[in-house]
């Protein structure tokens, strides 16, 4: 099954950016719930006006400088669609 | 900074990684039967973020995987079985508790979780969870309660409450209901608690307390299910339900389980409400022997732990 991996991460890369944490998502799992866009503490996410092959919106991330790599959008999705890692350096440079 | 996922699927230099192999995998993945997915639950269907819960428990109390058994019955919460990379076991309805009970007797080092829904474990499994609870057999009990039975099309269960419209009760649900934490510390549990969906943290920590208790243990998770309760009792989608959760839900630990029953929009009462030591059910089996047989009690061979 091919992994589409949304990263963060590489956004950060390409606007210089350094942060304490990245969020991950596997576009072609998710089911539009929402619960990671609602609950986010920082509000990273949105709905994206994309569509996944399952004719799903997916979330995508809008403001990736400020996420802190908690995870709470991995333990709320149902769908394991999405996770948060912490930075290895913690965000310092 | 902010994109379209429109436009980074077009993107490929997104796609290219230099990120370590282990970045790239969810910490859950390793607990998933990943060839299953994606599951059959409904979108916005709180299953899920419980398994989440649980598999970020097991990484947090750090138990060995080889000692872990996963039991579940019938029903939408009964898939759980399947899709856990767990030595885990789907069996017939309601009878995961007595399952797990003969499995926790044949080798008594497991650590058995029973993961199962409202209906099967209080309804067609209620004396089973009432007997587990009374003779305090060293289960850990995960009842994922949606207040209705999911996956057989919204009939009612003994968790619907009051007034709720489900499909076998078009104009309103007019039985009392089961208020689960009540019933198994009435019956004897040692470890009770009640979360929601919403609590995922606590839900976390209290699977990884249940892990340290011996004994009976219950945890009962409030979910939503935004196709057949909250779209018949039009409550919204699952994220309403999540919301409502996060408005009305009050934490009070130790709160007297016979205040917390459940109306269908009021007040949902959450926290760990029973935590107290009783001797379970083999040490009061050992002790008995031992008192009775003197010198001619033999201890048990252990079962081998095949790995």
């Amino acid at each position: 099954m091919f992994h589409h991996f949304y990263q963060a991460h590489f956004l950060i890369k390409r606007g210089g950016l350094v942060t304490k944490g990245r969020v991950s998502i596997v576009a072609e799992r998710c089911k539009s719930c929402g619960f990671c866009i609602e609950f986010c503490p920082s509000h990273v996410l949105a709905f994206s006006s994309a569509f996944n092959a399952k004719g799903y919106h997916v979330p995508h991330v809008v403001h990736p400088e400020k996420c802190s790599g908690c995870d709470l959008c991995g333990m709320y999705c149902p769908d394991f669609a999405i996770y948060g890692k912490k930075n290895a350096d913690g965000g310092k440079k | 900074m902010s994109t379209d996922l429109n436009t980074d699927l077009l993107n490929n230099d997104l796609l290219n990684t230099d990120l370590p192999d282990d970045d790239l995998v969810n910490p859950v993945e390793p607990f998933l039967r990943t060839d299953r997915m994606p599951h059959i639950w409904c979108p916005g269907c709180g299953i899920g973020t419980t398994v989440n819960c649980f598999a970020r428990a097991l990484i947090e109390s750090k138990i060995d995987l080889q000692s872990l058994a996963l039991v579940s019955g019938i029903g939408c919460t009964g898939r759980v079985a399947g899709y856990v990379a767990l030595d885990s076991f789907h069996t017939t309805h309601g009878r995961a508790i007595p399952f797990a009970t003969g499995l926790k007797l044949a080798n008594p080092k497991l650590n058995v979780v029973v993961y199962s829904g409202d209906g099967d474990l209080s309804a067609i499994g209620g004396n089973h969870l009432i007997h587990a609870a009374r003779r305090n057999i060293d289960l850990k009990v995960i009842c994922v309660n949606n207040l209705i039975y999911a996956m057989t099309g919204g009939q009612t269960a003994p968790t619907t409450p009051d007034h709720a419209t489900t499909s076998t009760n078009p104009y309103g649900t007019f039985e009392p209901s089961f208020n689960l934490p009540h019933l198994v510390e009435a019956a004897g549990a040692v470890y009770v608690a009640r979360w929601t969906t919403f609590h995922v943290r606590q839900l976390a920590r209290a699977i990884g307390e249940a892990f340290q208790k011996k004994g009976f243990s219950f945890i009962e998770v409030i979910s939503p299910c935004p196709t057949l309760y909250q779209r018949r009792n039009k409550l919204g989608d699952s994220l309403d339900t999540m919301k409502y959760y996060k408005a009305k839900s009050k934490v009070k630990n130790g709160a007297p389980t016979s205040e917390v029953g459940l109306t269908i929009s009021g007040e949902i009462i959450v926290g760990k409400f029973v935590d107290r030591e009783r001797p379970d059910y083999q040490s009061m089996m050992r002790a008995q022997y031992v008192d009775s047989l003197g010198d001619r009690f033999v201890e048990p061979m252990e079962a081998e732990v095949c790995s």
